[in-house]
């Protein structure tokens, strides 16, 4: 029977599957086959090459097995129609359930099992250092309590329910005659009851249901881990002692060392967390084996633990919660990459071992005893009781939580309920002269766990869409939702607090005031805490200062219109996307940059600079929304995934727009028939250059006239409203709604300056008469012929042709499409034949201006530079921004 | 304290609030002892100084804001019917009250009264300055719901 699931499910790729695993196959046949002939040659004197099989076998048919798991990965994503109907977990146990067959075929030994040892030590902690290091924090500590009670009361539950029943069943005579009394049935009831972290991750990952739902099952999948080390333990020694000797002591032990396990593996966790956190704070000349601490300390919690026998899970659990938020600011950024990579990379892979080992080890007769009953009853016992836990207390639970678990949900939680490797790792720990049963109780949590993760895997997903369960956003919050949820976090605080309430928010609060006083300073770099300790005293100051470097961020890369003006130098010496200090210095592109040694010959730190150079600004002016703003105290996170990096939402759609941007321009520059000089080196010298002297010519930001950044945000609003809105709807939406807020702080802040309130509120007059910005409209038509770029659709001539109105540009907003599309149109006759895609790039170019206004600093600069980049056609420097 | 500050609180008085604000009778003695032992100049009225002598909200960004937002326009006290319908907006939405009917007064903790609630904080000198319907239209996807509800204790 259990042989038959394997053909069943994986239709799809079998031919595929019998491809690799001959190739899986093959190299362990063929070595035994060879062995003696390297033998047999190591007799004959010196021998040029010997053939040492045995001497490499161990680690060679390990390398051997990650490689066939991997490369079925690849398999299986061949076709995205299997993956998305089947769950990956599913397809690695088939596989290595004909794995397993084969390789009995060919031995008749099973030779390769999934040993507890093996699985504890090497592939569980991995999978939960993942899941610790990338908890959403503010999710999971929210739901605590819920948390909780199903870990420990549901898995109690579970585990109680199961063996008091199957005990019934028994007793009444339906399993047949068995060695079993009542305190086995309730140790495998203990073991079976847990719901398994590597298999719940597995599959919810797949089916994205909301984050509430998921951090629920997970974390309780998660948790209960102290319960089931506890619960198994009190058993097992039970058992041991013998039913009659089980005295009222022991079972309060037993209750005690619940606590002490849990909340023991909790503290290690903790503590080890602290150490972590400190360690990295100085790595600062270490960047290189930075990503190593992580692992070998949370490595260290989880073996600490282990030999404290507390819970490990629950120590590596913590350790990787607690220890995030330190370890990300104190890290590079390039080592915070390596962590995420490799930490995915670990679990994933052991994650794939795990399942296909699983599947491996049910081919071996041996283990096999079957008895149509029990395993029966235990498959229905398992989802019967965990159904009604999860509905009891669901029910409870639901007085007391502010979101509501609907019925739907409680559908998805017991069916949710998957058991996985570790009931597996704890079933085969037993031993067979105490527990006299063992192999059926061996084979009946092999048929639950593939039971669970084949079959309930496989409708969970129809299930989830059938009952319509409301399903998680794959997006990284707005800038603007950020703001509100963070503002909202504040207000509620605050009521708490007037309320006079010790409640979820106040809790929240103090704790935030704890880690920002004492924790933050023990354990977080200077140059982290700089930024926290500014918010406190100047937000004020720092909101404005963001706002508008934000716009001149999203400028920046919404057109590259300053880029192809290099000559037109209308600016004045504001540099506002030049970063402060502190933040500069704390990455390592900045190190890269400024350590400019004469040779260089590391080709990779090399390409490094050339990039990091463009990157730089982008990743600090990110940085600076995420820590300046109205402190987060908590950040949103991203559901958990194990498998996927979430890449950068904002940061991708800008690209996005960026490239079809430029490809427009392109084409339409192509059209009007003018020759291309690609001199890519010169435009690439140029753009080097210029990245220098926006650096060099920073001057403090305090300086800026407070009314000009409210102007600008209100123009740029109205410019976008003239976008084609097929092009790009969700970035403008978005920088609308981020914009429009942070005008407003900025006004706030603004208010007692006489222009602020006019000239947001109404910027289409606002702009005309008060500012006089009708003189320096007046200048611009007569300029625009000066460069040599007829092409249509770069047609706003306050850009590249206005250099004597420099300072005035900032106040100049007016120009916009309102009041300058009038003087623009009668300039460039051109300009009327432009598509709905051209007037777009133009309105993108037209709020340019306060960037534009730092340009006579890089005038004076521009002297240096050698006269090709400086002349160069501004299509050049599109045609080699178009592939990035 | 809080078996003096319940006495003080009339019958009719109470169930006006009840009424009104929608918290239960438990929570409503509770907040009243809250709001007594505020009350430092015992007047039944809370002025702003009695507001920042909370030393949390001393260093909550929004505090100022959060505290303006429970005086009515112009006038620097507030009494407990006004404290209640100020908190009242934090109130989750319980099930049965969305079926209620909808010509009664509208209750307090409806979203768009929390969505009003949370405008006027940005909103400081109150003449609308960011635009209302923005607001809303950019808070469509916060779940304003849940985010500006407390549970409060009975």
């Amino acid at each position: 029977m259990w042989r038959g699931e394997s053909p069943g499910p994986s239709w799809g790729p079998l031919l595929a599957l019998v491809l690799v695993l001959t190739l899986g196959g093959l190299p362990r046949v063929g070595g035994f086959e060879e062995e003696p002939g390297g033998a047999h040659g190591a007799s004959q004197g010196f021998q040029v090459v010997t053939f040492k099989w045995h001497h490499v076998q161990d680690p060679y048919i390990i390398a051997l097995w990650i490689l066939v798991a991997s490369l079925a990965k690849i398999v299986f994503h061949l076709s995205h129609k299997v993956t998305s109907v089947v769950p990956e977990s599913a397809l690695l146990i088939v596989l290595g359930l004909v794995l397993g067959g084969i390789v009995w075929a060919a031995d008749h030994i099973a030779s390769f099992t999934l040993t507890p040892t093996v699985f504890f030590f090497y592939l569980l902690p991995p999978i939960v250092l993942d899941a610790g290091y990338f908890m959403p924090n503010r999710l999971f500590f929210g739901n605590l309590g819920t948390i909780l009670l199903y870990a420990v009361v549901g898995t109690v539950w579970n585990a109680a329910t199961t063996g008091l029943s199957l005990y019934g069943v028994f007793l009444s005579g339906l399993m047949g005659e068995l060695q079993i009394g009542l305190l086995d049935f309730l140790l495998f009831g203990s073991l079976i009851a847990a719901v398994d972290p590597v298999a719940v991750l597995a599959v919810f990952e797949e089916v994205h249901v909301n984050e509430v739902l998921f951090i629920i099952v997970f974390g309780e999948s998660l948790l209960n881990d102290a319960v089931t080390v506890v619960l198994y333990n009190v058993f097992e020694s039970f058992v041991t002692l013998g039913g009659d000797k089980v005295t009222g002591v022991d079972c309060v032990k037993g209750i005690v060392s619940f606590f002490v396990v849990s909340l023991g593996g909790t503290l290690v966790g903790v503590v080890f967390a602290f150490l972590l956190s400190l360690v990295t704070r100085f790595t600062k000349h270490v960047r290189i084996i930075e990503p190593g601490f992580v692992f070998v300390i949370s490595y260290l919690s989880y073996l600490t633990s282990e030999m404290l026998s507390l819970s490990a899970i629950l120590a590596i659990t913590f350790c990787g919660i607690c220890c995030q938020k330190y370890v990300k600011a104190n890290i590079s950024e390039q080592s915070a990459t390596t962590v995420r990579y490799t930490m995915k990379m670990l679990a994933s892979g052991a994650e794939t071992i795990i399942f296909m080992f699983l599947g491996i080890s049910a081919v071996d007769p041996l283990i096999w005893t079957w008895n149509t009953a029990f395993v029966l009853l235990t498959l229905v016992f398992i989802s019967v009781y965990r159904a009604i836990g999860v509905v009891l207390q669901t029910w409870i639970l639901n007085r007391y939580r502010m979101v509501q678990l609907e019925p739907i949900d409680q559908v998805v939680m017991s069916y949710g309920g998957l058991r996985g490797a570790v009931a597996y790792a704890l079933v085969v720990l037993l031993d067979e002269n105490k527990v006299k049963e063992k192999n059926l109780f061996v084979s009946t949590t092999i048929i639950v766990v593939f039971f669970t993760v084949i079959f309930q895997g496989l409708t969970i997903k129809p299930l989830v869409q059938w009952l319509k369960v409301k399903r998680s956003e794959q997006r990284e919050p707005k800038l603007n939702e950020k703001l509100h949820g963070r503002a909202f976090d504040h207000i509620l605080s605050a009521i708490e607090d007037i309320s006079g309430q010790i409640g979820h928010n106040y809790l929240r609060d103090k704790w935030s005031n704890f880690d920002r006083k004492f924790l933050s300073k023990v354990l977080m770099r200077r140059s982290a805490q700089k930024s926290r300790d500014r918010i406190l005293n100047v937000f004020h100051e720092l909101n404005l200062k963001d706002a508008i470097s934000y716009v001149a961020e999203g400028e920046r890369r919404g057109s590259l219109a300053f880029i192809r003006s290099p000559s037109t130098d209308n600016m004045v010496n504001v540099d506002f996307s030049t970063p402060r200090p502190s933040t500069v210095e704390a990455s390592v592109s900045y190190l890269l940059r400024e350590n400019v040694s004469a040779v260089c010959l590391d080709m990779q730190s090399l390409e490094q600079r050339r990039r990091s150079i463009r990157d730089t600004e982008d990743m600090v002016t990110h940085h600076t929304l995420q820590q300046y703003l109205y402190k987060p105290r908590q950040e949103y996170k991203h559901l958990y995934s194990r498998h996927e990096l979430t890449p950068n939402e904002n940061e991708k759609q800008d690209k996005e727009i960026f490239h079809r941007t430029m490809r427009k321009r392109l084409e339409s520059f192509k059209s009007a028939k003018l020759g291309i000089n690609q001199n890519k080196k010169a435009a690439k010298l140029y753009k080097r250059e210029r990245a220098q002297k926006r650096r060099n010519s920073s001057i403090p930001n305090g300086k800026l006239p407070v009314e000009s950044p409210v102007h600008n945000f209100t123009i740029k609003e109205k410019d976008l409203e003239l976008s084609d809105p097929e092009e790009a709807p969700d970035y403008e939406a978005e920088t609308r709604g981020g914009i429009e807020f942070l005008a407003s702080v900025a006004k706030d802040t603004a208010s007692d300056s006489p222009a602020g309130d006019t000239g947001s509120d109404t910027p289409l007059i606002g702009h005309s008469s008060p500012r006089g910005g009708s003189p320096a409209v007046s200048q611009q038509p007569p300029l625009p012929a000066r460069l040599p770029r007829p092409h249509a659709p770069s047609p706003a001539p306050p850009e590249n042709a206005a250099p004597v109105p420099a300072a005035r540009s900032s106040r100049e907003p007016g120009a916009g499409p309102t009041q300058g599309a009038g003087p623009e149109r009668r300039a460039l006759p051109a300009a009327h034949a432009r598509s709905a895609a051209a007037r777009r790039v133009h309105s993108r170019r037209s709020f340019q201006r306060p960037r534009a206004r730092r340009r006579p600093a890089l005038l004076k600069l521009a002297s240096l530079q050698p006269p090709g980049p400086a002349e160069l056609p501004p299509h050049a420097l599109e045609q080699e921004e178009t592939p990035l | 304290m809080g078996s003096r500050a319940s006495t003080l609180l009339r019958d009719e008085e109470l169930e006006e609030i009840k009424k009104e604000t929608g918290f239960s009778h438990s929570q409503i003695t509770r907040l009243y002892s809250r709001f007594t032992s505020l009350d430092k100049g015992e007047n039944g009225t809370l002025s702003r100084e009695d507001f920042q002598r909370i030393p949390e909200l001393a260093i909550n960004p929004l505090g100022d804001r959060i505290i303006n937002a429970f005086f009515p326009e112009g006038e620097d006290q507030v009494n407990f019917r006004g404290f209640m319908r100020t908190l009242a907006h934090f109130r989750p939405i319980e099930d049965n009250e969305k079926s209620k009917d909808v010509n009664g007064p509208e209750p307090l903790n409806r979203r768009s009264n929390k969505l009003h609630f949370a405008f006027r904080l940005y909103d400081l000198d109150k003449d609308d300055k960011i635009s209302r319907d923005e607001l809303l239209q950019v808070l469509e996807k916060v779940d304003v719901e849940q985010k500006m509800s407390i549970r409060f204790l009975h």
